[in-house]
């Protein structure tokens, strides 16, 4: 089928995707823009979060037909231009990052709750990265590039 | 395999009645596993979330209608108040990205024995509204699961909203083991509601179905002091612990054994007595 949305302000389309096919292989495979990870499939690592219609979800459980129409925004489309988002500057700046494999669904993750909450508990950080999987550094740093994300703000 | 989009549920009852194993998908936390993982091959997927009427609820006679398309994080903002137990339950659902897609409507339709509003859907006294090109019928939460992921659903059906009571001096309590706060299906849950001189008692992930249990309702109901102010008596709460630990048939599997989750039910009947009675004489006295 052909789908049609909004990828990071961009119309976009893409032909044969196959109708069981979730909006993540859509944007990873079709579109181009792999910012977005495959990992667990299943929405338990948080990896492939993206905006849909400005909410967060895990790419992976919506089905590509439920996109048509939809405005999507993927972790590439939260710098501006060539500056960065505060939280991802924040990621750099405090080490967050080891793999990395993790690093966009957190981010967009971190992104989101900022929105809603500028100045967040400890607790709050935890409850909102809750859905995101990472291996490699204990959360701490990651953790510590949320506070000072909402700091710089 | 086809993807199907209604914008109407007459639309979508249309479709149902002419392909009855068209697979409904709303927030696809269930259904896209499946298909990921190469477990389902549907003929169809039938889309949801363009059918406005099943993402609204409402309020009035006593009774919140609850469109089956609302999702959890919505359900917890909207109606936190209101569905004091459901939106416990809803809080403990995956993580934020999940219930922000999730829903009600889909946690029935997999009708898993783990889900975990079942228990409050039992315990307030829900009922569930099933509708198709045939007409719409309300069913009790405690006549809808039939066995593990199983429901009196036809396949002509959709699930189009759920109805919870909430008149009367009340409280409602959920509560769910598991080994962390987050992305956790339950290995035991209950759901606890004391409304008007009655409870409403119920189990999850503790046997085939999520499960009423009667006998403990009607103890409570019987015993517990509705016009006093004390404490509930010790003996009471282990009366109370033995019938719910009594009425579980458990299995052992990869998330517990199965005597651990009868013995955990127990202790989970006596904390979220304790709590529910607590609340409760707090709005007897609210009202006075």
């Amino acid at each position: 089928m052909r789908l049609n949305l909004t990828v990071n302000g961009e119309r976009r389309r893409a032909d044969d995707v196959w109708e069981g096919e979730s909006l993540l292989y859509v944007l990873r495979e079709r579109l181009g823009l792999p910012g977005s990870k495959n990992a667990c499939e299943q929405g338990e690592c948080g990896s492939c979060t993206v905006y849909l219609d400005e909410v967060p979800a895990c790419a992976c459980l919506v089905a590509a037909g439920q996109a048509e129409g939809r405005e999507v925004r993927t972790v590439e489309g939260l710098a501006d231009g060539d500056t960065l988002d505060p939280v991802q500057q924040s990621f750099v700046e405090c080490g967050a990052v080891q793999c990395g494999f993790c690093t966009p669904g957190l981010v967009v993750a971190a992104h989101d709750l900022l929105r809603r909450e500028p100045d967040p508990s400890d607790e709050e950080i935890r409850e909102a990265l809750a859905g995101n999987l990472c291996r490699c550094t204990g959360y701490e740093k990651i953790l510590d590039a949320v506070r000072s994300a909402a700091s710089a703000r | 395999m086809e993807f199907v989009r209604p914008d109407s549920l007459q639309e979508a009852l249309a479709t149902k009645a002419e392909r009855p194993g068209a697979v409904p998908i709303a927030g696809g936390t269930d259904v896209m596993v499946e298909l990921n993982y190469d477990h389902r091959r549907p003929e169809a997927l039938l889309d949801l979330t363009r059918i406005a009427e099943l993402a609204t609820w409402s309020a009035s006679g006593g009774y919140v209608r609850l469109g089956a398309g609302v999702p959890y994080t919505r359900l917890i903002d909207e109606l936190g108040d209101t569905l004091p137990g459901l939106a416990m339950a809803s809080r403990t659902v995956g993580s934020p990205q999940i219930r922000n897609r999730g829903t009600v409507g889909g946690n029935l339709g997999a009708a898993s024995p783990a889900g975990d509003t079942h228990p409050v859907l039992l315990a307030v006294g829900a009922e569930i509204e099933l509708a198709s090109a045939r007409g719409v019928r309300r069913i009790p939460a405690t006549d809808f699961y039939t066995g593990v992921k199983r429901s009196v659903l036809e396949p002509d059906e959709l699930i189009t909203a759920v109805l919870l009571p909430v008149a009367g001096t009340a409280a409602e309590q959920f509560s769910k083991i598991g080994t962390r706060n987050a992305m956790v299906i339950a290995v035991c849950s209950l759901g606890l509601v004391l409304r008007d001189g009655r409870a409403g008692v119920a189990i999850g992930s503790a046997a085939p179905t999520p499960r009423r249990v009667s006998g403990a309702e009607e103890f409570l109901a019987a015993e517990l002091p509705w016009d006093d102010d004390a404490p509930l008596p010790d003996s009471l709460k282990r009366r109370f612990a033995e019938l719910v630990a009594a009425a579980t048939e458990p299995i052992d599997d990869v998330r517990g054994t199965a005597d651990y989750r009868t013995h955990a039910l127990g202790v989970l009947a006596r904390r979220t007595l304790t709590w529910a009675w607590d609340d409760y004489r707090g709005s007897v006295r609210a009202c006075a």
